[in-house]
């Protein structure tokens, strides 16, 4: 099954910015995939489309899900809202009862390690635990396709690490497809099993790897000789493209 | 961190500003009785003089207390409507870019149009008493609310804007729980601004109309008219205190509440 595919989608802004030409991609049931391209190729573009957030100027985007998350890069949390408060939001636009909205924002709370940080505001919480809160926020709409833009780009490396060892955990249980945005290539690697590349502006996709290691995937499968192989040509197909 | 005891701490903090009024009664009582002469005393009299014969003596005290009582109630009404008048115009102005556009040049020019002008015209909308005060205090309270509370609901982030439109809020939701609690803290600042503006709109309105119970801008008039400057002193200094009274209360209401809006209580 595809939960989401893009045919030859061109976005082209009011400015006359040309952000994204001719970009096919599919994201099939139970793929996580990773996008890299250099700074302002049009990832985060390329996103907003895929949720909805912007119209496409040519080609197609189709989704097959019950429900899409995304999840920004910054946290976006609302600093008057506790951090379990946060989680709840979701629900009350939804329109989900009280009772029910109430234990779903509990049980995505528990599930990113939150527990005993309820009543704490976002200001009070460490950078770190702001994305865990976002990230609970988005696992309660219970998404069946997963955006990601860039969530840990802003955390220091041993955090971004230990992120995406509990982000591999919780789609393995939460069965969700996953497009994810980043600039870090080993992390593209080490969480995806498709890598895609994309050109500079206008971007297009001109690399897919495939990442063969089943899942869960040890941390230290970092420094195997066939991962760093792997990110080298990555990072190659990146080197000529932008 | 700070060791010294608390009685220290305060004698210090406040020292200066005790040292800045002693320093001008000091001044005070130099100009009454070595600048000027017997007979032109008047334009400044000591101020034992004017605790004397004003501040201490009922028969001077209780009109004046009548009159701020009245400039008081002037004052909180008209900022009462300030407030659920800029608030208001603010939601809806934030609703679509054309309606600010068609709106807040009209606010702007309210807030630079000189009372003095509109003086004629609103005797004769509201009469010369009590309504016409409160509108001139209205006009004078009114833009800080309406610019703080636009700028408050216009702070959200895109992000958060997008984080809404992805789970399908409706226009309400989206000016209840993200736009109406982020301008907050913006609302508050306002307040502060326009209480302060509202007492010297309640003081400027009862000068210009007088019909009625008299206010303590009225009597300021009288006191002039009378030259009875020990009056005229105490209702300046009883206008004072409402001014900063008023504002005090305020600026306090803000500090609690946008001190635990974010969960962080301020010391
Ligand atoms: N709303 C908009 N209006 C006009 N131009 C835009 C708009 N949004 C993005 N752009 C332009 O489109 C291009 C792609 O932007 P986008 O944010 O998708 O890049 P990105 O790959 O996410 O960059 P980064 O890695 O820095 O986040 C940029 O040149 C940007 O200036
Ligand atoms: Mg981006």
């Amino acid at each position: 099954m595809k939960t989401l595919v893009m045919e030859e989608v061109s976005k082209t802004f009011p400015t006359g910015t040309v952000a994204l030409t001719g970009v096919d991609l599919i994201v099939a049931a139970g793929d996580f995939v990773s996008v890299v391209g250099p700074s302002g190729c049009g990832k985060s573009t390329l996103l907003r489309l895929a949720a909805g957030l912007d119209d496409v100027t040519a080609g197609r985007i189709q989704v097959e899900a019950t429900s899409t998350s995304y999840v920004f890069q910054e946290p976006t949390l609302l600093e008057w809202r506790t951090a379990l408060a946060n989680v709840e939001l979701v629900g009350e636009l939804r329109g989900v009862p009280k009772a029910e909205r109430k234990e779903r924002a509990r049980e995505a709370f528990d599930l990113v390690g939150l527990t005993g940080f309820e009543k704490q505001f976002p200001r009070q919480l460490s950078g770190g635990m702001r994305m865990r809160v976002s990230i609970a926020r988005s696992l309660v709409a219970e998404p069946e396709l997963a955006l990601f833009d860039e969530p840990f780009g802003a955390l220091d490396e041993i955090t971004r690490l230990r992120m995406q060892t509990e982000l591999q955990r919780l789609f393995q249980l939460k069965a969700f497809a996953g497009l994810f945005i980043t600039h870090s290539i080993p992390e593209a690697v080490y969480l995806s099993n498709r890598v895609l590349v994309m050109s500079g502006r206008p971007g297009r996709i001109v690399a897919d790897f495939n990442v063969p290691w089943a899942y869960p995937r040890p941390p230290e499968l970092r420094y195997e000789t066939e991962f760093t192989a792997l990110t080298g040509a990555v990072s190659a197909a990146l080197g000529d493209h932008s | 961190m700070n060791k010294r005891p608390w009685y220290l701490r305060m004698l210090l903090s406040a020292g200066p500003m005790v040292g800045a009024l002693a320093t001008a009664i000091g001044l005070w009582y130099a100009v009454s009785y070595l600048v000027l002469s017997d007979d032109r005393r008047f334009m400044l009299p000591p101020p034992h003089q004017v605790i004397r014969t004003s501040l201490l003596d009922p028969v001077h005290l209780q009109p004046m207390l009548d009159a701020l009582a009245l400039s008081v109630r002037v004052a909180v009404v008209g900022l009462v409507i300030a407030v659920v008048l800029g608030v208001t115009q603010a939601v809806v102005m934030v609703q679509t870019t054309w309606l600010e556009r068609a709106l807040y040049p009209y606010a702007v020019i309210l807030q630079t149009v000189p009372i003095l002008a509109l003086v004629p015209l609103l005797g004769i909308w509201f009469g010369y008493g009590f309504s016409s005060r409160v509108v001139v205090c209205v006009i004078i309270s009114l833009f800080p609310m309406i610019s703080n509370t636009l700028f408050g609901l216009q702070s959200p982030t895109a992000a958060a804007h997008d984080l809404f439109t992805l789970n399908k809020a409706t226009r309400w939701q989206r000016l209840v729980k993200l736009q109406l609690p982020a301008a907050v803290p913006a609302i508050f600042g306002g307040l502060r601004i326009s209480a302060g503006l509202s007492v010297i709109g309640a003081i400027v309105g009862d000068t210009f109309f007088r019909q009625g119970l008299v206010g303590i801008g009225g009597l300021l008039d009288i006191y002039t008219a009378r030259l009875q400057t020990e009056d005229l002193f105490t209702a300046i200094g009883l206008a004072s205190v409402f001014g900063v009274a008023f504002f005090t209360v305020f600026a306090t209401l803000d500090r609690i509440i946008v001190g635990r809006w974010y969960g962080v209580v301020r010391r």
